[in-house]
C-alpha cells in the first residue's frame, strides 16, 4: 500500500496521494483504489482514513450543523437566509411563531428583516431541497449583540479543538461567550469590546495556522500576553 | 495566397521570438487577484495576458435553466477591445461563442459539478492581450481559477497547441505563427491521460498530425508543472511553517 | 472509466449497452452509416443547392452568390461564409432566435473544413481587385434532427457548391456587368467530413439523436482530396485518449472513400 504524500504535505487536486486499501475522506476520492486530492490542501491520515485539510473551501449544509445567517428575502409565510452555501436556506414562518401562519395577522418584517443575524440549526437539507432552518431550541434566534468572524470552512474543527479543548480555553481565557457554527462563522460575546476583539484575534490566528502543531499553547500564550497588556 | 518569404523560423531552427522549436513562451501566473470573485487567475503567456475568474457554486439565475442532478457550468470567453490590433467589437462573436463552448466543455470533466445539483459554476475568461493561442492560456487559468474557489477537482486542465510552421513541427504557436501556420491546441487532464479538448485548423498529414499531438500533449504536461507551482505558491507560508515544525 | 455525469437510466441504458456490445439498436455495426440520399440543384432560386437525408436527418443548403468587398488584408479573394439555422420546424428543442452555440460551432466547423482545404478557389472570385469580389454565401438549414448535424451539413455544403454556378460578367469602367450565361464555380479540393463519437471505449460513426445523448464526445475530422487531415474538432464534456484520437483518425480515413464518391459521382 503504497503512499505518495505524507502527513501534512501540501497536495493539489489529481495528486495521486496513495494506493491500497485507504478510505477517502474530505477533499478526495478513490478510484481503481487509488485515491487522489480534489482540493489544494494538507495530507491528512487518520487511520486508514485519508482526508485532504483543504485550504480553500466552500460551506456544504448537513442536518444538524449550527450555521449563522443573514435575512436576504422576507417572503410570504418565510425567510430566505444567506449561509454562505451554494443555496439560500428557508426559515418557515410556522417555525418561528409556533403555529400556523396567518396573511391577515402577521407582519413577518416586523419580526425579522433583511439584514438581520440569525442563529440557527438545520433541520433538513438534501440534493432536492434547499437548507430548511429552526429557532426552535435554546440559545438560538436572532443575534443581538456582539462581534461575528468568518473564516474558512473547513478551519472550523481547529477552533473547537479535540473534545472542545480550543474554545473552551478561549472562553476561559478571554471572558467571552463564543459559538462555533459550521458554516465558518464564530460568534463571539464579551464583557467588552476589548475582550471581543481579543477572541477575534486569537480566531484568525487559529484560521491562518490551523495545520500547524502546538497551536493552543501558542495561541493561549498569545491571549495571556495581550491580556497583561490590557 | 501570396506567399512571404520565410522568415518565422531561422536556420538554426530559431524562432521569431527566439524560441526553439518545442520551447513554450515565459508563462507567469497569479492567484486570487479578483476580490469578488470565489476564485481567480491571471497569466501572462509571452504577450498573452488573461484573467479567469469563477463564481459558485451558487443559486442559479435564472432559476429554471437549474439542473436536478448537477451543476450548471457556463463559460464566456470574452476579447477586450483592445486586446488585438484592430479594435474587436465588444458583443461576443462568432469566434467567442464557438470557443467558451470548447473551453466549457473541456473544463466540464474536470469538476464534481454531480456534488452540488442546483447551483451554477461560472467561469468568465477575459483576454486583455492576445497573441495567438488565447484558449489555451485561458484554460490554464480558468482551471487555476476554479481550484483557487475550493471547487473539488479530479485533475487540473493544462493546454497547449502544437502546430506546423514553414514546414516545421512547432510548440505553443504565438500570434504570427498562427496567423500562418497550422495550430492544433489541445487541453489534457495529465493524471488520466484525459485529451479534453481537440481542434486543428491547417494541414497535416496523419503522420504528422500524430507528432504534433504528442508534441502537444508534453507542452500540457509542462503547462501542469507551471499550475500545480503557481497553486502552490499560494500557500508557501503555510508549506514553510508545517517543514518548520 | 468515464466522466460523463449523466445519469443513464431506461432507453439511455439500453443505447449504451447495445453499443457497448457492438451492434446498435437500429441494427447497424458501429461503424455503419446511415442510409445517405442525396438530391442537387432542388431550388432554382438559388445558386446552389443539395439536401441530404442521413437516415431521418435531413439538411438542406442553399448557396446565394452576392457582389461585396473583399477583406482589407485579402484584396484578391472573394469572401466565403457559412450560416446555420437551427429552426423550430426541426426539432421541438429548436427556438427561434439569433444562433445558439450549437449552430455557431457547426457552422464554423464546415467553414473550417472548406477554407482550410482551399476548396473554393477564392482568388477567381475577384472582379476587381481591393474593391468588388463575389461574395459566396453557404447557408445550413436543418430541417429534421436526428443527430449528426456536422456530417449531414458538411456533405451538403460541398455538394452544393460542387452544383453552383454564377453568372457571367464583365467590368467596364470599373461597372460590373452581368452578361448571358453561367460558370460552374472553381471547386479546387473536396473536403470531407466524418464525426466519431465515443462511449466509453467504443467508437461510433453517425451517431442519431438518441445516441446522441448517451455519447460524451465527438471528434469531427475533415479530410481533403491528398489524404492529409485539414481540420479536427473534439466537441463535448467527455474526453479521448491519445489512443482513441489515433483510432478515430484512421476510421476516418476507412470511411471517406464512401463519401466521397457519393458526393463528387453524383
Amino acid at each position: 500500500m503504497p503512499i505518495f504524500y505524507e502527513q501534512r504535505e501540501l497536495v493539489t487536486p489529481g495528486d495521486l496521494i496513495a494506493d491500497g486499501d485507504y478510505m477517502a475522506g474530505d477533499s478526495t476520492y478513490k478510484e481503481d483504489d487509488k485515491i487522489y486530492a480534489t482540493r489544494v490542501g494538507l495530507v491528512n491520515y487518520e487511520g486508514r482514513r485519508l482526508n485532504v485539510v483543504a485550504l480553500k473551501a466552500f460551506y456544504v449544509p448537513n442536518v444538524g450543523d449550527l450555521v449563522i445567517g443573514e435575512v436576504v428575502n422576507v417572503n410570504l409565510g418565510s425567510w430566505n437566509l444567506d449561509i454562505k452555501a451554494p443555496h439560500l436556506a428557508t426559515l418557515r414562518a410556522s417555525d418561528v411563531l409556533d403555529r400556523s401562519f396567518s396573511p391577515q395577522r402577521d407582519d413577518l418584517p416586523s419580526i425579522f428583516d433583511v439584514e438581520d443575524l440569525m442563529l440557527s440549526k438545520i433541520v433538513a437539507c438534501d440534493r432536492t431541497r434547499d437548507p430548511l432552518l429552526t429557532i426552535r431550541e435554546p440559545g438560538l434566534g436572532k443575534i443581538s449583540g456582539g462581534q461575528v468572524v468568518e473564516i474558512t470552512p473547513t478551519k472550523i474543527p481547529r477552533v473547537i479543538g479535540s473534545k472542545g479543548s480550543m474554545v473552551n480555553m478561549l472562553k476561559k481565557e478571554t471572558g467571552c461567550q463564543i459559538t462555533v457554527c459550521q458554516n465558518g462563522l464564530v460568534l463571539i460575546i464579551g464583557k467588552t469590546i476589548e475582550k471581543e476583539r481579543l477572541a477575534i484575534m486569537a480566531i484568525r490566528k487559529i484560521d491562518q495556522e490551523a495545520h500547524t502543531k502546538g497551536l493552543t499553547e501558542r495561541v493561549t500564550e498569545m491571549i495571556q500576553k495581550e491580556n497583561q497588556g490590557v | 495566397m501570396t506567399k512571404k518569404p520565410l522568415t518565422l523560423i531561422n536556420k538554426k531552427n530559431i524562432r521569431v521570438d527566439g524560441r526553439k522549436l518545442d520551447e513554450l513562451r515565459p508563462i507567469k501566473i497569479e492567484l486570487n487577484i479578483i476580490g469578488n470573485a470565489n476564485g481567480s487567475a491571471y497569466i501572462e503567456q509571452g504577450k498573452n495576458k488573461i484573467l479567469a475568474a469563477v463564481y459558485g457554486p451558487k443559486e442559479v439565475h435564472p432559476r429554471h435553466l437549474a439542473l436536478p442532478d448537477r451543476a450548471l457550468l457556463r463559460c464566456q470567453y470574452h476579447m477586450s477591445p483592445f486586446s488585438v490590433k484592430e479594435r474587436k467589437r465588444p458583443a461576443p462573436s462568432r469566434r467567442e461563442t464557438e470557443i467558451s463552448k470548447v473551453i466549457r466543455e473541456c473544463l466540464s470533466p474536470s469538476i464534481f459539478g454531480e456534488y452540488y445539483p442546483r447551483t451554477s459554476i461560472d467561469i468568465y475568461i477575459e483576454v486583455l492581450e492576445a497573441d495567438g493561442g488565447t484558449r489555451c492560456s485561458g484554460i490554464i487559468a480558468a482551471s487555476l481559477a476554479l481550484a483557487d474557489a475550493g471547487i473539488p477537482l479530479r485533475d487540473l486542465v493544462a493546454a497547449c497547441a502544437a502546430g506546423k510552421v514553414e514546414e516545421h513541427l512547432v510548440l505553443d504557436l504565438n500570434g504570427p505563427e498562427d496567423n500562418k501556420g497550422t495550430d492544433m491546441p489541445i487541453a489534457l487532464m495529465p493524471t488520466f491521460n484525459a485529451v479534453t479538448l481537440l481542434q486543428m485548423n491547417g494541414i497535416l498529414t496523419t503522420d504528422e498530425f500524430e507528432q504534433a499531438l504528442n508534441l502537444a500533449v508534453k507542452g500540457c504536461e509542462q503547462v501542469y508543472t507551471l499550475q500545480k507551482e503557481a497553486l502552490k505558491a499560494r500557500y508557501i507560508n503555510v508549506k514553510e511553517e508545517v517543514e518548520e515544525e | 472509466m468515464t466522466f460523463s455525469t449523466m445519469i443513464m437510466r431506461g432507453r439511455h441504458k439500453q443505447i449504451a449497452q447495445s453499443i457497448l456490445s457492438g451492434k446498435r439498436l437500429d441494427g447497424r455495426g458501429l461503424t455503419d452509416y446511415r442510409e445517405i440520399k442525396l438530391v442537387t440543384g432542388i431550388i432554382e432560386s438559388a445558386e446552389g443547392s443539395a439536401r441530404v437525408y442521413l437516415g431521418k436527418t435531413d439538411v438542406i443548403v442553399g448557396i446565394k452568390i452576392g457582389i461585396g468587398e473583399p477583406f482589407p488584408d485579402l484584396p484578391n479573394k472573394g469572401v466565403l461564409t457559412v450560416n446555420s439555422e437551427f429552426r423550430p420546424i426541426a426539432s421541438p428543442n429548436f427556438r427561434a432566435g439569433p444562433p445558439g452555440e450549437k449552430s455557431i460551432e457547426l457552422s464554423r466547423v464546415v467553414d473550417r473544413g472548406i477554407r482550410e482545404s482551399s476548396a473554393v478557389d477564392l482568388e477567381k472570385l475577384c472582379i476587381i481587385p481591393g474593391k468588388k469580389v463575389f461574395v459566396i454565401f453557404i447557408d445550413i438549414s436543418i430541417l429534421n434532427h436526428d443527430g449528426n448535424l456536422i456530417d449531414a451539413s458538411a456533405i451538403a455544403s460541398l455538394a452544393a457548391l460542387l452544383n453552383t454556378k454564377f453568372s457571367n460578367y464583365e467590368v467596364e469602367n470599373d461597372e460590373i456587368k452581368i452578361k448571358t450565361g453561367y460558370t460552374q464555380l472553381p471547386v479546387l479540393n473536396h473536403p470531407i467530413t466524418v464525426t466519431v463519437a465515443k462511449i466509453e471505449d467504443k467508437l461510433v460513426i453517425d451517431p442519431s439523436l438518441e445516441e446522441e445523448r448517451v455519447i460524451g464526445a465527438k471528434l469531427t475530422i475533415t479530410v481533403e482530396d491528398s489524404g492529409n487531415i485539414c481540420a479536427i474538432q473534439k466537441s463535448g464534456s467527455d474526453y479521448f485518449n491519445k489512443q482513441l484520437i489515433l483510432e478515430a483518425v484512421k476510421l476516418t480515413n476507412e470511411k471517406i472513400g464512401d463519401l466521397r464518391k457519393i458526393i463528387v459521382e453524383d
